[in-house]
């Protein structure tokens, strides 16, 4: 019995790392912001690196709650769409063109406690994977994963050819 | 000299540098209510292909606003912090427009604020996007 021989895992990385790229370049208010994208496999976790720029409250040297929503909301849309184009990077396409963004329909956020003046992360999670409409959860924390600062809940519409 | 309670809230607001960052300006500040724009600027597009700001810009435009008409209420206390925020975007903003948030803090008891927004590009009379939120009351001990 014969197996196809498994590609080279620096043409896997490769593939899976332009196709993130293509989708960083198309949103600029990420760059904007500084958000930064880590990947595990399909696993992303998004970086809100400190600039003395996203704070909101001088006294605290707290973070934006502006800049927070942004980040969750950055976060969740970034992971649907990778969500989507995750099965055409797995099926061998090269993806440099990111389908249209999933559209933000609502956004609730919480604010947990204060954004310290230090780099913050987040994750999202897709509660519902839908045609038409997706719901994601998304939380940030700073120094411990288990003490999130922020989460928020979205609903989100799914680009029309996917 | 005795500031008033709007006087302090347009400088809280000017001393934001995030706000400062997005270009933020304040129009107009009331006993409770506030108007803020927010420029276009190409660095806030959401997806290149439309060339439409993104939600996160919006809701940064619209958490100060909700922050600076709970600072102007004339029962504020010394700061303020969001406890919630809920966005609904009921269109995407036309591209090259400011757009223009209106909030208004329509209740406040001991530590929280409650607060209404709308924000529109002119374009329209639907609105670009609207939201609800909470917010904490911070009072000098």
């Amino acid at each position: 019995m014969t197996r196809a021989t498994p590609e080279p895992v620096q043409v896997i990385k490769t593939r899976r790392n332009s196709a993130l790229e293509a989708l960083k370049a198309r949103v600029p208010y990420a760059a904007y912001l500084g958000v930064e994208f880590e990947r595990h496999g399909d696993e992303l976790t998004t970086v809100l690196p400190y600039r003395a720029d996203l704070v909101g409250n001088p006294a605290l040297q707290a973070l934006h709650g502006g800049a927070t929503a942004a980040f969750l909301e950055i976060t969740a849309q970034v992971v649907l769409s990778w969500s989507v184009i995750w099965p055409l990077i797995e099926a061998g396409g090269a993806v440099e063109t990111v389908p249209v963004l999933p559209k933000t329909i609502d956004l609730s956020v919480d604010y947990l406690r204060s954004g310290l003046p230090r780099d913050a992360y987040a994750r999202a999670k897709i509660t519902r994977a839908g045609r038409r409409f997706s719901s994601v959860h998304v939380h940030a924390w700073q120094d411990n994963v288990d003490r999130p600062f922020a989460m928020a809940t979205g609903h989100f519409m799914m680009p029309d050819h996917v | 000299m005795v500031q008033s309670r709007t006087d302090i809230a347009a400088q809280f607001i000017s001393t934001l540098p995030h706000a400062q960052a997005l270009g933020l300006s304040l129009s107009r500040i009331g006993f409770g209510d506030a108007e803020i724009q927010l420029p276009y600027d190409t660095a806030l597009i959401g997806d290149l292909e439309t060339g439409v700001i993104h939600g996160g810009a919006v809701s940064a435009l619209m958490d100060t606003c909700c922050g600076a008409a709970v600072m102007g209420h004339p029962d504020a206390g010394v700061a303020t912090a969001t406890i919630d925020l809920r966005i609904d975007y009921m269109r995407a903003a036309v591209p090259k427009t400011t757009i223009v948030a209106v909030a208004e803090c329509f209740h406040m008891t001991s530590s929280v604020a409650f607060v209404r927004a709308t924000a529109h590009d002119g374009t329209s009379q639907t609105p670009v996007a609207t939201a609800t939120g909470t917010f904490a009351v911070e009072r000098a001990t």
